[in-house]
């Protein structure tokens, strides 16, 4: 049965069809592994840094310091490499634990100072940016060879198509984050305070470790974002990754998570992600096309998502008529 | 049973202080295993804040709290829970977003492998509620249900989750007395279960009814605990005033009707109300009698404009309006309080200042801004008037007792000075001091030649004001009553009397 709580979702993968239809149409190329495959590679450290995002908008929060903590984590790492003999595997253990504390850290501010979280995560944002400047201002090449055997890891499809360890990496993200948000107490508790704080609150939702909790899982998938883009490009900057974070806002809502929280899935943000990534594409294979198109298709596709869910909310309210179900008296 | 030695839930000298005013004043309250112990008190008189003081969802400033003899100090709603207290607020109780199941369980939800199992929950759900009698698809959004359906849902969380001690703040307002009946049968089993039981209300029939003992609130004041077989409900009411209620014998005074003035015709929205067609004249009070569902809300939200009708015509005076919104219907002098109060009515951040003259302000359009000095008096005027009891004008509506929110809700829609005023459910949460004055100005209004529409679930209220009294039945008009057949029996035999004859069949 199909509930209208699910609508933005089914209205979310109709126009990924759609559109993946209309480009298939007119270049059939796009039809094909190849495509299939750098999709899920172009677009993995921003997938990774949406699913953490997902969870910040459905508690009705929004966390601007993501774009930062990946430039941070990139130039982190390259630094430590080219610095110390630390094995990478270390290195990105130490840069997960430092970004989910930094998360977590803001969490508790916005919880215990009761701060609006634009404010805390836009000086977070700051803070990171910062960070990664002090590090190093030039873009720092990673040459260890470890990551040139991560880098090599790949499942070639039959026709062609080269699935690389990252793009899995993001589809094992999505995974686990739609799992932790749909069949989880935590996950529940996440909806409840998108829901109404306050009244999550008299219900005995935990406020405090539920907030510390999604921001530190926003920043620690920033930091697992940031390991796959050092990945991605072999090399870390601090002018890297700016305003990924509304991407990853654009994301899940064009995803169909309702931008006030309380409402949305995971799985949608997924196809937020491809719905953008496909955009890309499709200017790619035109060619004589500003890639600032993008933008602007963007742009529009959020604009009508948020109408939909504008339309959506105000649907539900009015026109329904609400049954009473109460047994009646004999 | 109420004299076990050491009782369930016992609290001492707890105090609570609100910027401008002494919420709780070193109040005591006893509560034993097996009991149901109804607290009482006028609106305002800080019953809904002893509750969260002993549940931790305030902070008290003084005070000590013992459960089973061992001091306890719940600092959340969380702890409070997990020591088995369960509670049920005034104020909404449950999230929009989630579906009833979801509700039911959030806190405690069932697992599988470590993950939650939906199936697991929505097939509990279905069992739990139905032995609160309730009948519904728990996979649904609570938001499909009604007010009535998700009180339900509210009680039967918290009946599930407390092991000791379940707290009912007036959980009965927006329930019909079946439901009600329902509900008490429920709270029966729980007290023979052992659970020690807070009961706050205003209804005093059903005080008397379910409790064992009750504990009076004045002015944040512990001014008594009496034994209810031992005390007659004037007693309680002398206790809770501080002084003696006038008696108010309820003499029917209907009134004579004047001119026609708003006339519908045919009025229908499918899926909500069946056509019905009402003459409502100057002077008189047409009531609105049936059981939740049977279209009394529905009817007055037609008449408003809140919802548009798709099939019929109203008329002012014998000339057709245009009623498509409620800016039509206040221009043509219609004003509606509504039945829900936190979603419809009040801005909780405005001041109850602002939220007074609003409706006026609303009338005479942004571009004509009323005095200061206009909107004061008119403020003052309707707190004076109704009684509403706050600490000043301009704290922010949120933080008055439920009861003096809807007083001041009311006092909204008198400002206004409509010709024609509907009122859907105007007494529900209000003390008893506080009720029989709002008979009394819907008697004024009336006499001095307003109409007037009442929806309401209590029928000696209905019985003494109305002129005439039309009583829905599965989103119908059933029947009217008029004159001296204005009785509650008469009233209920129309609602529960599945032979009754259509409306021309049943007027005598
Ligand atoms: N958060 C708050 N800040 C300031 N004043 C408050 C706050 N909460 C309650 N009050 C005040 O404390 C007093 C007691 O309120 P309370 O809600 O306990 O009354 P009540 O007995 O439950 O009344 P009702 O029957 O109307 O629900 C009221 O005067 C109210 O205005
Ligand atoms: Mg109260």
């Amino acid at each position: 049965m199909i509930r209208t709580t699910h609508l933005p979702l089914l209205v979310t993968l109709g126009t990924f069809v759609i559109a993946f239809a209309l480009c298939a149409w007119q270049y059939p190329a796009i039809f094909s592994t190849r495509v299939a495959a750098n999709l899920l590679t172009d677009n993995a450290f921003l997938g990774i840094a949406a699913v953490g995002m997902t969870f910040v908008i459905l508690s009705g929060g929004i966390d601007l310091s993501i774009g930062s903590v990946i430039a941070f984590t990139g130039v982190f790492l390259a630094v430590i490499l080219r610095d110390t003999n630390i094995h990478p595997l270390a290195a990105f253990a130490l840069v997960l634990v430092i970004t989910t504390a930094f998360g977590a850290a803001m969490g508790a501010v916005i919880h215990y100072l009761e701060m609006p979280a634009f404010i805390v995560t836009l000086a977070g944002m700051f803070l990171a940016r910062g960070a990664a400047y002090v590090l190093s201002t030039d873009s720092v090449p990673i040459t260890h060879e470890f990551f040139s055997t991560l880098q090599d890891i790949y499942w070639k499809a039959p026709s062609g198509g080269r699935f690389r360890l990252i793009g899995g990496v993001m589809l094992l993200t999505f995974i686990i984050g739609a799992i932790v948000a749909h069949r989880t107490k935590f996950g529940q508790n996440v909806f409840a305070m998108g829901g109404g704080a306050a009244t999550a609150r008299l219900m005995g939702v935990p406020l405090a470790s539920t907030t510390i909790r999604i921001y530190a899982i926003s920043g620690g998938l920033a930091g697992l974002s940031g390991i796959v883009f050092s990945l991605y490009t072999s090399a870390g900057y601090s002018l890297a990754t700016v305003g990924v974070e509304l991407d990853a806002i654009a994301a899940v809502v064009i995803g169909g998570t309702l931008l006030t929280g309380g409402y949305g899935f995971v799985a949608g943000t997924f196809f937020g992600i491809l719905i953008m990534g496909l955009i890309q594409t499709y200017i790619v294979f035109d060619g004589s096309l500003s890639s600032w198109w993008t933008k602007i298709v963007i742009g529009g596709l959020l604009f009508a998502f948020i109408l939909l869910q504008k339309g959506l909310t105000w649907a539900t309210r009015t026109g329904k008529r609400q049954s009473t179900g109460l047994a009646t008296p004999s | 049973m109420p004299d076990q030695p050491t009782p369930m839930l016992q609290a001492r000298g707890v105090t609570k202080y609100f910027p401008g005013t002494i919420a709780l004043d070193d109040v005591d309250i006893d509560l034993f295993g097996g009991e149901v112990h109804a607290l009482l008190g006028e609106n305002g008189a800080g019953k809904s804040t002893l509750i969260k003081c002993l549940t931790g969802a305030y902070r008290r400033d003084e005070g000590t709290i013992t459960l089973e003899g061992e001091p306890v100090s719940p600092a959340s709603t969380a702890e409070s829970l997990s020591l088995g207290i369960g509670t049920v607020y005034q104020e909404v109780n449950l999230l929009p977003n989630l579906t009833v199941a979801e509700n039911l369980f959030l806190g405690r939800q069932p697992t599988r492998f470590g993950m939650l199992s939906r199936k697991k929950m929505v097939n509990l759900a279905r069992k739990t509620l139905a032995e609160f009698g309730l009948d519904i698809d728990p996979a649904e959004p609570l938001t499909s249900y009604s007010v009535a359906v998700r009180q339900v849902v509210a009680i039967a969380r918290a009946a599930e989750m407390s092991g000791k001690v379940l707290i009912l703040d007036e959980p009965t307002a927006s329930l019909d007395r079946e439901e009600v009946q329902l509900l008490f049968s429920v709270i029966r089993k729980l007290r023979d279960r052992g659970l020690a039981i807070i009961f706050i209300t205003h209804f005093l029939d059903q005080v008397f009814e379910i409790s064992d003992r009750a504990t009076v609130l004045r002015n944040g004041q512990n001014v008594g605990m009496r034994r209810l077989a031992e005390v007659t409900q004037k007693d309680i009411v002398t206790l809770m005033l501080g002084r003696q209620l006038e008696e108010r014998i309820h003499v029917r005074s209907g009134g004579t009707a004047g001119e026609l003035l708003v006339s519908a015709d045919t009025l229908s929205k499918r899926g909500m109300i069946e056509p019905f067609s009402l003459d409502i004249h100057k002077s008189e009070v047409v009531g609105l009698a049936g059981l939740l569902g049977s279209g009394r809300t529905e009817t007055a939200n037609l008449l408003f404009g809140a919802v548009q009708s798709d099939h019929g015509d109203v008329k002012v005076k014998g000339k057709k309006i245009r009623l498509s919104n409620p800016r039509d219907a206040i221009s043509h002098g219609f004003a509606l309080c509504p039945e829900d109060r936190k979603t419809e009515g009040i801005v909780g951040e405005l001041s109850v200042r602002d939220n007074i003259i609003l409706a006026l302000q609303a009338r005479q359009g942004w571009s004509r801004p009323l005095s200061r000095s206009k909107i004061n008096e008119i403020a003052e005027h309707y707190v004076e008037a109704l009684d509403i009891r706050l600490a000043s004008l301009d704290m922010p509506i949120r933080l008055l007792s439920g009861g003096n929110q809807q007083k001041a809700l009311l006092a909204r829609w008198l400002a206004t000075d409509p010709d024609f005023l509907i009122l859907d459910e105007p007494t529900r949460g209000i003390d008893v001091g506080a009720h029989s004055e709002i008979i009394s100005l819907i008697e004024d209004l009336r006499d001095k030649g307003m109409a007037l529409l009442v929806a309401s679930s209590e029928m000696e209220e209905l019985v003494a004001y109305s002129t005439r009294v039309i009583v829905l039945k599965d989103r119908e008009q059933a029947c009217e009553l008029t004159g001296d057949d204005i009785t509650t029996a008469n009233i209920v035999h129309a609602i529960t009397d599945e032979t009754l004859e259509r409306p021309s069949n049943a007027r005598t």
